[in-house]
């Protein structure tokens, strides 16, 4: 056990430091209350991403022939950390780097890995995932979207939906159906589909926050070539999963990070926000509410510690992510909750009101919060996998 | 940086389960919890001749020179067995504290014969105050020919009836702040006007005593430590004892979550196994998510100790307060998924469950140890 760091990690950490103290854009103030970024900061993250990736800090562990830098787990944690420290933006194609990027690594051809990518990284190429429907959301599986062999093209129907980010972006993750009669985990192909063909239809969906981040998804008749598969025919169960392994992994870099950056902008709040009588950083209560997420902060951020140190050794992501993923969800959640009972009444004034704290910015991130338990596999998914696949307890 | 255990280390904890599965079964534990003793002299001497019971100490005091870390894993293996006896208030308290404050003599006189087994040292600290920091201290030790006199009552004081000497937190000197003035000495359990009251425990695998002072005269030679300089020493050994506590603790979590998941996958209920059941499944996940968090926080601290980060102080409380919780959850689920079986005194359940309860107060609660990070995060 050993948290020292190489000389050579040590000089990455000053690097990426005075780099991010000369590049976090000073219009970016912290609207970060929440991990997810919202439309009216996309310019602005867009271009951000755009200058992580000049300056070689993001993609660290992707192989630097696909655009990446070749570095370790290691690598990665100090940048996030350092990231934290620095209040940095978030990136906007989280989903291509997050889940995209690694899966067409792991199981992509050559010409597919040189694509795809350099350019999810420089973000000029934003993704999107295609997985739940209206009739199959935690039973992934039960899947209708089709795609039926017409030559050498794949020719898609049906319609996807939560579509996150499928309003702006260029690609799409999407599992369809290929073999209807084949048993439902068997017959699913995972294919790389380009949005802007004609079929495609996106229509926003206004969620409880007032904002439209995510979509419904049609295709009518969309031809899609064959050499768009990813990981073969009829494998797209083996390869979604792996990308829903790498989605909750990222959750141990990328959003312990924001929930780190979340918990320091509600303590500042707490410490010149009044309840009855006196600042909330001295009310007893309070203040153990606030060092309880403090310790949970801690705490995921050294299990995700522990799950580097396996993939490190040369394990792959495997089922304990999820508990990465679960625990993840109830410490943003609950920090969510605490911000609306620091506010008290002014949990009630929302944006467009001079009254309202701090813009009224907590207010969209305790709302947009709700969907963490069920976004990237909801909390009841989560526990049936760590209740069989890590504890071994039979299926219901 | 790596967040994971050696080689040593693993063999250490595959050696220490298999001899607290054959040395420490059920059986043993609970014939020491219905007798005052909680040790044998065999049982005992079985963890000297392991090195176990030096096992943090420099190998010139007769130790193994090895670190919290690896004291951490036999800690677990510890917690797993709910293992009796003096081994936490020997090696972790009396012992740590005498390596911590003591002058090369004491250290040389006590920690040798500790890790050979033949003595047992005991901290008597708490008082009926009931607090975990320095103003809990309102025993005296008033200077007087030539050596001192102590007076007043010590509580909650583990395994003092056993020991052979006590170390006594007294108050030398009444400072401005609790944490001045305060002294330690050696006072064998022997000595006229000492007085060691066994008391009765929900956990009967802990011993607790009252211990009272009725002007025990010391010696000077009984000083351990710098005279009214004895907090810094005091807190380091405390915040060790904590986190080897959670440490213990996190074995005992995960025994409970190994006995619930066994048990639910061959108990059969409406004709299925109940783990089938999302409505078992989803708290033995909800069990394993806390202890993973539990070990992560524990491990963390122990490194932080051996390596002395600034931090330590903040890890042992984050430490604790996220353990105390957890394992006393976990044991509650623990009987909750068993049912009625759960609750009957030949399971072994509760004997965890009372285990966790015990820990939970010491050394402070949750409660009380969120309000420390909340001071050292300058809330």
């Amino acid at each position: 056990m050993d948290f020292t760091l190489t000389p050579d990690q040590q000089a990455f950490r000053e690097r990426v430091r005075s780099w991010l103290k000369a590049n976090v854009p000073p219009e970016w103030k912290v609207l970060a209350t929440t991990e997810v970024p919202r439309a009216e900061a996309y310019e602005i993250i867009r271009r951000w991403q755009g200058k992580l990736y000049e300056g070689g800090f993001i993609g660290i562990t992707w192989p630097k022939e696909y655009g990446g830098q070749g570095l370790t787990f290691i690598e990665e944690m100090i940048l996030h950390e350092e990231m934290a420290l620095q209040k940095a933006p978030p990136i906007l194609n989280i989903l291509g780097v997050g889940m995209a990027g690694p899966t067409i690594i792991a199981y992509g051809t050559e010409e597919q890995k040189k694509r795809y990518p350099a350019k999810i990284l420089s973000c000029e190429e934003i993704w999107c995932q295609g997985y739940s429907e209206p009739n199959s959301g935690s039973d992934l599986a039960a899947l209708q979207t089709r795609a039926v062999k017409d030559g050498d093209h794949y020719v898609i129907n049906g319609q996807k939906v939560w579509t996150s980010l499928a309003h702006v972006a260029d690609w799409m993750m999407l599992l369809a159906r290929t073999d209807p009669d084949a048993p439902k985990h068997k017959g699913i192909t995972y294919f790389l589909l380009d949005m802007h063909a004609p079929g495609v239809t996106v229509k926003p969906l206004k969620q409880i926050t007032g904002d439209a981040e995510f979509n419904e998804v049609f295709f009518d008749n969309v031809r899609v070539h064959e050499r768009q598969i990813l990981g073969g025919l009829n494998n797209g169960w083996a390869v979604g999963l792996t990308t829903l392994m790498y989605e909750r992994l990222a959750l141990g870099f990328g959003l312990q990070v924001r929930l780190r950056i979340a918990l320091e902008s509600l303590i500042e709040m707490g410490r010149r926000v009044e309840k009855t009588g006196r600042v909330v950083t001295r009310d007893p209560l309070l203040r153990q509410k606030l060092a309880q997420l403090w310790i949970d902060t801690e705490a995921l951020k050294y299990t995700g510690a522990r799950a580097i140190t396996k993939l490190l050794k040369g394990e792959l992501p495997g089922p304990e992510a999820s508990a990465g993923k679960m625990g993840w969800v109830e410490t943003h959640q609950k920090l969510q909750e605490l911000a609306m009972e620091i506010e008290g009444p002014y949990s009630q004034l929302t944006k467009g009101s001079d009254r309202a704290i701090d813009g009224g910015l907590w207010q969209y991130g305790f709302l947009r919060s709700r969907a963490n338990s069920i976004e990237g596999g909801t909390t009841e998914i989560q526990k049936n996998i760590i209740g069989e696949r890590v504890l071994g307890l039979p299926k219901g | 940086m790596d967040f994971g255990f050696n080689q040593e280390q693993e063999l250490l904890r595959a050696t220490a389960r298999k001899f607290f599965e054959s040395e420490c079964p059920s059986e043993f534990v609970r014939a020491r919890m219905a007798e005052p003793a909680g040790v044998t002299d065999a049982f005992w001497a079985k963890l000297a001749e392991q090195g176990w019971l030096g096992l943090v100490y420099p190998e010139q005091y007769g130790g193994a020179g090895l670190g919290f870390v690896d004291l951490t894993v036999l800690m677990e293996e510890m917690g797993r067995a709910v293992m009796p006896g003096p081994f936490f208030s020997t090696v972790l308290l009396g012992g740590l504290t005498i390596l911590e404050a003591g002058s090369e003599a004491q250290k040389q006189e006590w920690l040798g014969k500790i890790s050979a087994g033949e003595a047992k040292v005991a901290l008597a600290f708490t008082e009926p105050n009931a607090r975990w920091d320095a103003a809990a201290v309102t025993v005296t030790a008033r200077e007087s020919g030539g050596g001192f006199t102590v007076s007043g009552t010590k509580l909650f004081v583990l395994d003092a009836h056993l020991a052979d000497v006590l170390v006594v937190v007294a108050r030398t000197r009444e400072g401005k702040r609790p944490e001045e003035g305060l002294s330690l000495f050696l006072v064998p359990r022997s000595a006229r006007g000492v007085d060691v009251k066994l008391l009765p425990t929900m956990d009967q695998t802990r011993k607790l005593c009252e211990v009272t002072f009725a002007d025990v005269a010391v010696g000077a030679d009984a000083l351990l430590g710098p005279r009214d300089g004895a907090w810094s020493a005091l807190s380091r050994v405390l915040d060790r004892a904590t986190v080897s506590l959670c440490a213990e603790m996190c074995g005992g979590a995960q025994r409970v979550l190994d006995m619930t998941t066994d048990y639910a996958k061959i108990r059969i209920a409406f004709g299925k196994p109940i783990g089938s059941y999302q409505g078992v499944k989803h708290k033995a996940a909800d069990m394993l998510v806390e202890i993973e968090n539990a070990k992560s926080l524990t491990y963390y601290a122990a490194w932080a100790m051996d390596e002395n980060v600034p931090e330590a102080p903040l890890a042992a409380s984050m430490a604790k307060a996220y353990v105390s919780d957890a394992f006393r959850k976990a044991a509650g689920t623990g009987i909750q998924l068993h049912g009625g079986i759960g609750f009957t005194w030949e399971h072994d359940l509760h004997l965890y469950f009372k285990r966790a309860k015990s820990s939970e107060f010491s050394f402070g609660d949750a409660t009380w140890h969120r309000e420390r990070v909340a001071q050292l995060i300058n809330l």
